[in-house]
């Protein structure tokens, strides 16, 4: 995983390569703090004055981000996870673990609780805050008992008549020996036929990395949301890279190129909503982040429960239909044959209009 | 079909089938033997030695696979609109996919329709491989869910024969999207209680095997077929450990449960036309 921090050790945040402005004025208002402490100088007034440039700055930088400073803020060591989700949104969580076949897989979380006052039950890839928890959670790449376990819990709420919200942030689904023998793809496969018709609302959420098919295993659903900072891909930059570039520091360049943002995925239809995040990114303000997602869920169930199951699983299945319709097109020769075909059945129409029209006339 | 036609139906009507490559002898990868290369087309592109299984192009495949003549393709014209507008190292997608379809038995890196198979009516769906590597982007989503409608309408056994190396990469998301799509499509038909036999053969990885191709009610596989999750690249870069004998091969799909039976290419037909009138 690249951390991409700044040698800055004064201070405990850590800046992404393209926030050096921000990462001045920070140094800036903390020697002047400590100025003012030191000789008991007032120096509020500057320090104001910083602060608002710096809000400026945040403004500027993070107004127009490129889909490769995207994905670093998406990655941010600080960026809140699904635990810090479940901490501040979902009240009295109870975790079920176990996939009934062969394991527990910590790197998805799934359990009951309340989203405001709605019950609902709650999944989602945990990468984990320190190194022993993410070795231990696998860094958030699930293996086929998370999905398995994902899919038997989201079952079980089907039963209950339980909403199912999903908070998506996994770089892919992990490419392992053990993996490939217990059927990744097949549990991935299975996870995405289910979702489709679950006799309950369904709400996606990608809270940071979206990550391919390890992303979609616990995504398919009536409402697809995005926070503003993160990225849904169908593989990763660095994945891309290595394969049309044929080298895997072109990174940049492949997402520019896999139009992976927020933004493009609205345009492109796949996304319902793009969650706005605070000034910054969602890892300078967790609180704000996580508040704006719980008013998603509570907003979109509310409207998701209004709603009839036969046109709730109809529109579901409308609008995994029509993904990627529009990108579809006839081909030149297809076009022409198309012209052909409609000019000779007006032909045909003119004519038998021509030979009714005497004997309608008649009569 | 007049019996001397025999040679000339390419699985169907609208290209003429390819010239073999230049040269009479190939090299089987399988036992490194030097093999006459009519005696392995005569073969279905199996080796006569070792029962190596050649890669095939979807012409072949549908011509080694449907009654003669029977197949009736739809959706021919269908093309990528390039949702991205995708360029890399100076080239575009629309370059790639142009140099492709001169490679390819059609349009795109699959091919639908209706055909019988031993007298059974069937939708059928074959993926081609010299197509952008089989890759599924939007257009393969869209002319795979046209197959599965027509099953369900007319009550056809669906049969789709993967070779692909996953989802598309020029296209992005929308053909991530494009699992999820078939994958619910493939939901109706089975509500619908439709027979949908999947077949594998080298290779199938990534977000096909991800998404519909693992989703057969019985899924059948050919002879060391590479059917995976991620890359055998992938996972060594990964991990960085040695992969184990035929790791990923059908074979070792069959051991771990995830296919139902590895059946030669010259018995695919008769299993397939065995299966239908079991199920149907």
């Amino acid at each position: 995983m690249t951390e991409d921090t700044n040698d800055n050790t004064n201070t405990n945040c850590n800046y992404l390569s393209f926030e050096d402005g921000i990462a001045d004025i920070d140094r800036q208002i903390a020697e002047l703090s400590s100025l003012s402490q030191k000789e008991g100088t007032d120096n509020s007034s500057k320090i104001r004055k910083l602060q608002r440039a710096q809000v400026a700055e945040f403004k500027r930088i993070y107004s127009s981000l490129s889909p490769w400073q995207t994905v670093q803020v998406s990655r941010h060591p600080q960026r809140p996870l699904f635990g810090d989700y479940l901490n501040l949104m979902v009240k009295d969580f109870r975790q079920l673990h176990g996939d009934r076949t062969f394991g527990d897989d910590p790197a998805m979380v799934c359990g009951l609780g309340h989203i405001g006052r709605e019950k609902v039950m709650i999944i989602g890839q945990n990468k984990g805050r320190e190194t022993k928890e993410k070795i231990k959670c696998n860094f958030g790449c699930p293996n086929p008992e998370g999905y398995r376990k994902a899919l038997s819990k989201m079952k079980l709420a089907e039963k209950f008549n339980i909403p199912i919200v999903t908070l998506i942030d996994t770089p892919g689904a992990y490419p392992g020996i053990g993996a490939e023998e217990r059927g990744q793809a097949q549990a991935i496969a299975v996870n995405l036929m289910e979702m489709s018709r679950l006799k309950v609302p369904v709400i996606c959420i990608v809270i940071g990395e979206g990550g391919s098919g390890g992303a979609l295993g616990i995504g398919v659903g009536d409402r697809f949301a995005i926070l503003e900072f993160a990225y849904y891909s169908v593989i990763s930059p660095e994945g891309c890279a290595a394969i049309l570039w044929r080298d895997g520091s072109k990174a940049p360049e492949a997402a520019e190129a896999l139009k992976l943002t927020s933004s493009e995925l609205q345009r492109l239809g796949l996304a319902d909503a793009i969650i706005p995040e605070p000034l910054g990114g969602a890892h300078r303000n967790i609180h704000d982040t996580v508040y704006s997602v719980e008013q998603y869920i509570i907003k979109s169930l509310r409207q998701l429960k209004r709603t009839k199951l036969e046109n709730l699983l109809d529109t579901r299945y409308k609008k995994l239909r029509a993904i990627g319709t529009a990108a579809t097109k006839l081909s030149e020769a297809g076009v022409a044959a198309e012209r052909i075909k409609a000019s000779a059945e007006n032909f045909i129409k003119k004519g038998k209009a021509a030979e009714t029209k005497p004997a309608t006339t008649k009569i | 079909m007049a019996k001397d036609n025999k040679s000339q139906w390419d699985g169907f009507s609208l290209k003429p089938r390819r010239e073999m490559p230049e040269g009479l002898w190939v090299k089987c990868p399988g036992c490194e033997k030097t093999i006459y290369k009519k005696k392995a087309v005569e073969n279905r592109d199996v080796c006569p030695e070792c029962d190596y299984h050649f890669r095939i192009g979807a012409a072949d495949r549908i011509r080694y696979l449907a009654d003669e003549g029977s197949f009736e393709q739809i959706h021919t014209e269908m093309v990528s609109a390039d949702p991205l507008d995708f360029h890399f190292r100076g080239t575009t997608y629309k370059d790639r996919a142009a140099a492709a379809e001169t490679r390819a038995a059609g349009k795109e890196a699959i091919l639908v329709g209706k055909a019988f198979i031993k007298g059974r009516g069937v939708s059928l769906a074959v993926m081609d491989f010299n197509y952008l590597g089989g890759s599924m982007g939007a257009v393969v989503g869209e002319k795979l869910c046209a197959a599965i409608d027509k099953a369900i309408e007319e009550k056809l056994p669906l049969i789709v024969v993967s070779a692909s190396g996953g989802a598309r990469m020029h296209e992005g998301v929308v053909s991530l999207g494009q699992m999820a799509k078939t994958s619910a499509a493939l939901a109706r038909l089975d509500d619908a209680g439709g027979l949908f036999i999947s077949i594998l053969t080298d290779p199938t990885t990534g977000g096909v095997t991800a998404s519909f191709a693992m989703l057969g009610d019985v899924i059948i596989a050919e002879p060391k077929a590479l059917i995976g999750f991620a890359g055998p690249r992938t996972i060594l870069e990964t991990i960085k450990v040695e992969l184990p004998e035929g790791f990923q091969r059908a074979e070792f799909l069959l051991e771990h449960g995830f296919v139902d039976m590895i059946v030669h290419r010259k018995d695919m037909r008769s299993e397939i036309a065995r299966l239908i009138d079991y199920t149907c």
